[in-house]
C-alpha cells in the first residue's frame, strides 16, 4: 500500500520513539519491527530511517551508542531519553486527537465512500523483513 | 552455504557501495559505518532466505533508496555538514585523529619558534624597524627554515635531502649578510626581495619530498603556494581585526599599546602566522575546495577585457606608453599577474577536459598582457640609454625577459592545444618546468648583482 509522503514524514517520530520505547535497538530492528507491526503495509525506503534517527538524536529525544555485535561488526543502538518519553506522550496525544476526528468522519460519511477492507482483515505477516520489495 | 569467493566478491561490493557513500559530503563516516551495518544484517538474512550472494546485495542495496534521495535526507539533518567542511574536520579513525593532533602541536611549537627568531636579532642589539635592512634581509632566513623543517618532519625527507637545505640556507645566509651592502641602496633592496623568492623553492623541495621531480609535485606546491597565499591574508586580515579593537579597549583606560603592537605582535604574528596557514593548508586540502582558482575563475576574463580594451585604446588614440622609472616594475608586475592566473587556472584544470571557451579567454589574457608588455619593452628599449643601466632597471628588464618567454611558449603549447595538436599536459609540464629557472635567476640577483654593481 502506497502512504504519502507527509503523512509517512509525520508519523515516523511517534513510531520509532514508540518502538524505543519498548527497548533499545537499532537501525535494521527499528525497521523490522515496523514492517511487523503496520502487517507489513508502511514500507520505508531503508536509509530514510537514519536521518530520522539522527534528527530525534539531535532534538535530545534518544540517545546513541556505538557496541560491537557478537558478529563483530559495529553497531549503533539508540535508547530512548526522558525528553523522548514525554514527547512520545504529546505526539500520541495529538495523534489520538487526530484519529478519533477520523474515526467520527469516516463514520459519518460511510455511506458515501466505497466499501474498504476493515482493518481486522491483515495479510498473513509472512517474514515480511524479507520479502524482496516490490513483490 | 556461502562459498568464501562468494564472501570475498561480496565484500568487493559493499567496499564499492561505502565508497560511493563515502563521496556524499553530508553522509560522514560513522553514517556509512551505521548504513553497512544495516546492509549486511539485510544481506545476511536474505541469504539465509535462499538468496545467492550478489542477489542479496541487489536486494539490500535497493531497499536501502535511491543514493540521491538518500544523501538529500541526510543533508536536510545535517545541512551543518555543507559548510562544516570549512573548519578543520576531525578525521574518522582514532590513528589518524592522533596524527592529526601531533601535526597540529608540530605546527604550533613551530609558529611559536619562529615568533621568538623573528625577535632573535633584538638580543644582539638589533632593533625592530631601527635597522630595516638588516630585517628585510633576515626575514627569510629567521621564517623559512622552520616551514622546511615542519615538511623535512612531515614528509619524513632523507637526512641528504635535508642537509642540502640546510646548506642553502646556510649559504643564503653567508650572501645576506657577508657583503658590505651600501645602507638602503637598491642592491640590498634587491637582495631583500629575491632572498624570499629563493629560498621558496628550498621550501618547494621540502613540501614535494621527493617528488619535486615530477610534474605533479611541482603543481601541488603550486596550489600549496596559492592556498597559502589567500590563508595568510585571511589571517591578516582577521590579526588586523584583533588589533585595531585591542588598541581602542586600551586606549580607553589610557595604556597606548603602540609599541607593543609594533615591537612584539605584528612581528612575532606575522612570522607565526606563516607556519600556521601553512598547517591550515595542508589540513584542510582534501576537505574544501581550494580557493585560488575560483579567484582565477572570475578575474581572469576581467583582466582579459582590461588587457584587450587597454590595447585598443592604446591603438586607436595612438597615445605612446609614457616612460617613467617604475614602468618597467608596473609591467613586470602585469606579466607575474598573468603568469599566476595562468598557474592556477592550469593548477585546477582537469588535463583531459577539451578545450572549452575559458581556455580561449586564457589564451586573449596572455596574448594581450604580450602585446602590452611587447609595447612598452619597445618603448623603453627606444630610452634604455638615456637612463643607463642601474641595478633595478637590468633586474627589472631581466625578470621581464624569463616571464616573456614563458608566457610566449605557454600560448604557442595552449594554442596547440586549442586546435587539438597538442594536449594539454604539455602546457602544465612547461609551467612547472620552468619554475626552478626564477628560483635560479633570483639566486642569481642575491648572489652576483651585489659585487656586480658595488653594493650599492
Amino acid at each position: 500500500m502506497e502512504i504519502n509522503k507527509d503523512l509517512m514524514a509525520a508519523s515516523s517520530t511517534p513510531i520509532v520513539l514508540a518502538i524505543l520505547a519498548e527497548g533499545d535497538s537499532y537501525g535494521y530492528a527499528i525497521l523490522h519491527r515496523v514492517r511487523e507491526l503496520s502487517g507489513g503495509r508502511m514500507e520505508w525506503t531503508d536509509g530514510m530511517l537514519y536521518p530520522v534517527l539522527h534528527r530525534l538524536e539531535r532534538l535530545g529525544h534518544v540517545e546513541a551508542r556505538w557496541e560491537t555485535a557478537e558478529s563483530g561488526r559495529r553497531r549503533k543502538y539508540y535508547r530512548i531519553t526522558d525528553g523522548g518519553r514525554a514527547h512520545l506522550a504529546e505526539e500520541r496525544r495529538q495523534w489520538q486527537a487526530v484519529d478519533a476526528t477520523l474515526r467520527g468522519v469516516w463514520r459519518a460519511v460511510a455511506d458515501a465512500l466505497p466499501s474498504l477492507p476493515t482493518l481486522a482483515a491483515t495479510p498473513a505477516l509472512a517474514t515480511p523483513a524479507l520479502r524482496p520489495q516490490g513483490a | 552455504m556461502p562459498m568464501p569467493t562468494d564472501a570475498a566478491a561480496l565484500d568487493e561490493q559493499i567496499e564499492q557501495w561505502r565508497g560511493y557513500l563515502r563521496r556524499r559530503q553530508a553522509i560522514h563516516a560513522v553514517d556509512v559505518a551505521e548504513l553497512e551495518d544495516h546492509l549486511r544484517e539485510q544481506v545476511a538474512l536474505l541469504m539465509d532466505a535462499g538468496l545467492a550472494a550478489d542477489e542479496a546485495f541487489f536486494v539490500a542495496v535497493k531497499r536501502m533508496g535511491d543514493l540521491d534521495a538518500l544523501s538529500r535526507e541526510f543533508a536536510r539533518e545535517h545541512s551543518e555538514r555543507l559548510w562544516k567542511q570549512l573548519v578543520v574536520a576531525p578525521p574518522e579513525s582514532a590513528d589518524a585523529r592522533a596524527r592529526s593532533t601531533v601535526e597540529g602541536g608540530v605546527a604550533f611549537a613551530l609558529a611559536v619558534a619562529a615568533a621568538a627568531a623573528i625577535k632573535l636579532p633584538t638580543l644582539f642589539g638589533q632593533r625592530w624597524g631601527v635597522d630595516e635592512g638588516f630585517y628585510l634581509r633576515s626575514v627569510p632566513l629567521l621564517v623559512l627554515p622552520f616551514l622546511v623543517g615542519f615538511f623535512a618532519w612531515k614528509r619524513r625527507l632523507a637526512a641528504r635531502t635535508v642537509g642540502w637545505l640546510a646548506v642553502a640556507f646556510a649559504a643564503a645566509a653567508v650572501f645576506a649578510h657577508a657583503y658590505p651592502f651600501a645602507p638602503r641602496g637598491s642592491t640590498e633592496l634587491l637582495t631583500a626581495v629575491h632572498l624570499p623568492v629563493a629560498l621558496w623553492f628550498a621550501v618547494g623541495i621540502a613540501y614535494a619530498g621527493g617528488r619535486w621531480g615530477q610534474v605533479a609535485g611541482r603543481m601541488d606546491f603550486v596550489r600549496f603556494s596559492g592556498e597559502l597565499f589567500i590563508y595568510y591574508v585571511l589571517i591578516a586580515l582577521g590579526g588586523g581585526v584583533l588589533t585595531a579593537f585591542m588598541a581602542l579597549i586600551f586606549q580607553s583606560i589610557g595604556v597606548d599599546v603602540e609599541p607593543f603592537f609594533e615591537s612584539w605582535l605584528l612581528p612575532c604574528g606575522a612570522a607565526g602566522a606563516v607556519l600556521v596557514a601553512s598547517w591550515l593548508v595542508e589540513a584542510k586540502q582534501s576537505v574544501i575546495e581550494n580557493m585560488a582558482p575560483v579567484l582565477t575563475r572570475l578575474f581572469t576574463p576581467l583582466f582579459a577585457a582590461v588587457l584587450v580594451t587597454f590595447l585598443g585604446t592604446l591603438a586607436f588614440t595612438g597615445r605612446g606608453i609614457d616612460i617613467e622609472r617604475n614602468m618597467l616594475i608596473a609591467f613586470d608586475g602585469l606579466l607575474v599577474l598573468v603568469l599566476a592566473l595562468l598557474l592556477y587556472s592550469i593548477s585546477a584544470r582537469d588535463p583531459g577536459a577539451p578545450p572549452g571557451a575559458f581556455d580561449v579567454m586564457q589564451v586573449v589574457l596572455v596574448v594581450g598582457a604580450l602585446v602590452a608588455d611587447a609595447v612598452a619593452l619597445w618603448a623603453i628599449a627606444a630610452r634604455i640609454g638615456e637612463f643607463g643601466l642601474s641595478p633595478n632597471r637590468v633586474v627589472g628588464l631581466g625578470v621581464n625577459l624569463l616571464l616573456l618567454v614563458n608566457l610566449a611558449w605557454s600560448v604557442v603549447l595552449y594554442l596547440r592545444f586549442l586546435r587539438g595538436r597538442g594536449s594539454f599536459a604539455s602546457v602544465e609540464r612547461w609551467q612547472t618546468s620552468y619554475l626552478p629557472v626564477y628560483a635560479a635567476w633570483a639566486a642569481l640577483v642575491v648572489i652576483v648583482f651585489p659585487p656586480l654593481f658595488r653594493y650599492v
